[in-house]
């Protein structure tokens, strides 16, 4: 099973812990409908495309209400410690989550005292509270931006917002940045860093370049990255590891976003629809 | 990994702290520490008033300490009760500067303006806002709802409506569009 968790932009959602159905371009958790339009509901439709399509049971969400106070988040990390250990999952990845260390290491502790383990994503908030706690090397996954991986890359940032001004957010430096978040041992496992040119990376070095096609409206639209990781997490829970997983994770969100046409006024769910076809083009490439 | 593991690694390392996530707010005077801390508890925060570390150079003997990503919701409420801070500064590096650095893009018709890890994105000819990306903060899909299909002069701002360190550098990725399509 894959478990995604994450948030929604209404303070009014409790914490939701249901499958996410995707029909007819409509996001649904338990009875509660989420345009899937940007943030977490953005990559949990992704996945649920990339699920169906790949044959294998439909995420499960945990997600609750939190408009940036926090609350909801504090709410979703409590119920993250106290059920998890009892749950049963291969794939779990953290999203759109207010940043918090001392929950952050909770919940870490729940999803380690799972049967298994499963293998652990993290993007968006959970990634910095990550990265910040110093358990990094915890993940198999993290799917930073250009800025979010020169915060990674400097061991004093507590946020992207702090990332010191010599650590340059120059996608053309990117090699070095990930090498210097492997020294201090701020990055998962596997890197996908998401930029014009998407990199797949390990302590080694990087793996693989995705550069085309390159549809450049896609870095004005809001959730590009989101569907990316979505995907991402869907190939992981189908068996690929997580390098693997995210190569065709980049390469068929540029065909999906190509396929679109969009422009930089085009929102996400522009892009779904297109998610099936993409992948399926993917695998007959990179087999 | 063993959980004795975990607690071994989480406690060895010069800085695996557990308030990594926190910042300091600087005061001129003890007297307003003493009504910032007042004020924030009574609001339900989770601060505490502390000693300042040796690299802050201005200000009096306390500052609060407050969780970071919470910066423009904690900076909002003082404002409001007059209280406001001289300066904010992260525990891990009270010397770091928050990032000043603006990317632009122009896409013809479209403009798009970079701050840290925010992108806002407006349509020239009717200065609509047609899209908001990055960030990882949980109000960066909430502002983005807001901001959407307004123009530059009907969407609120986000430091009016945003809580955390992503809303902080949207409002300046806002504010520098503002300069741009003034």
């Amino acid at each position: 099973m894959l478990i995604i968790v994450g948030t929604v932009p209404d303070p009014a959602v409790p914490v939701l812990d249901a499958s996410a159905i995707l029909a007819d371009g409509a996001l649904s958790v338990g009875d509660r409908a989420l345009p899937p339009d940007r943030g977490t509901p953005a990559l949990l439709a992704a996945a649920a495309s990339a699920c169906a399509f790949l044959g294998i049971e439909p995420p499960h969400a945990m997600l609750v209400g939190d408009e940036g106070l926090g609350r909801g988040s504090r709410e979703l990390y409590r119920h993250l410690t106290e059920v998890l250990p009892s749950r049963t999952c291969t794939t779990l990845a953290f999203h759109y989550l207010q940043p918090d260390v001392d929950w952050h290491n909770k919940v870490l502790m729940a999803a380690q005292a799972m049967a298994g383990p499963p293998a652990l994503v993290a993007d968006a908030g959970f990634m910095y509270a990550a990265k910040m706690s110093g358990m990094a090397g915890e993940y198999a996954l993290f799917t930073p931006d250009a800025g979010e991986l020169a915060f990674l890359a400097d061991e004093t940032a507590p946020h992207p917002f702090y990332t010191r001004g010599f650590i340059l957010q120059d996608e053309n430096r990117a090699p070095e940045l990930i090498r210097r978040a492997y020294e201090h041992d701020n990055a998962a496992t596997c890197l996908l860093v998401k930029g014009s040119t998407d990199r797949i990376a390990d302590r080694t070095g990087v793996l693989a370049e995705i550069t085309g096609p390159s549809v450049e409206a896609m870095e004005a639209m809001g959730g590009t990255g989101d569907t990316v990781t979505g995907m991402a997490c869907a190939l992981m829970e189908y068996g690929l590891p997580a390098p693997k997983a995210a190569q065709m994770a980049a390469q068929a969100n540029r065909y999906a976003g190509e396929a679109a046409r969009p422009t930089p006024a085009s929102q996400i769910g522009e892009l779904v629809p297109h998610i099936p076809n993409a992948l399926k083009r993917v695998m007959e490439e990179l087999p | 990994m063993a959980l004795t593991d975990l607690f071994r690694k989480k406690s060895s390392g010069p800085r695996r702290q557990s308030r990594a996530d926190r910042g300091l707010l600087v005061f001129e005077h003890t007297s307003e520490v003493i009504r910032a801390e007042k004020l924030l508890k009574e609001s339900g925060r989770e601060i505490r008033v502390m000693g300042p570390p040796p690299e802050i150079q201005k200000g009096c003997d306390l500052v609060v300490e407050f969780p970071l990503m919470e910066k423009l919701d904690i900076l909002r409420t003082l404002a409001e009760a007059g209280t406001e801070p001289l300066e904010t500064v992260p525990v891990t590096g009270p010397l770091l500067a928050p990032v000043d650095l603006f990317q632009i893009k122009d896409f013809g018709d479209h403009l798009m303006v970079r701050a840290a890890n925010m992108k806002l994105t407006v349509e020239k000819s009717t200065r609509t806002i047609v899209n908001v990306s990055g960030g990882g903060c949980p109000d960066v899909p909430y502002i983005a709802a807001r901001l959407i299909g307004r123009t530059l002069d009907e969407a609120p701002a986000p430091r009016e409506i945003g809580h955390t360190l992503c809303g902080y550098a949207l409002e300046l990725a806002h504010a520098e569009m503002l300069r741009l399509c003034s």
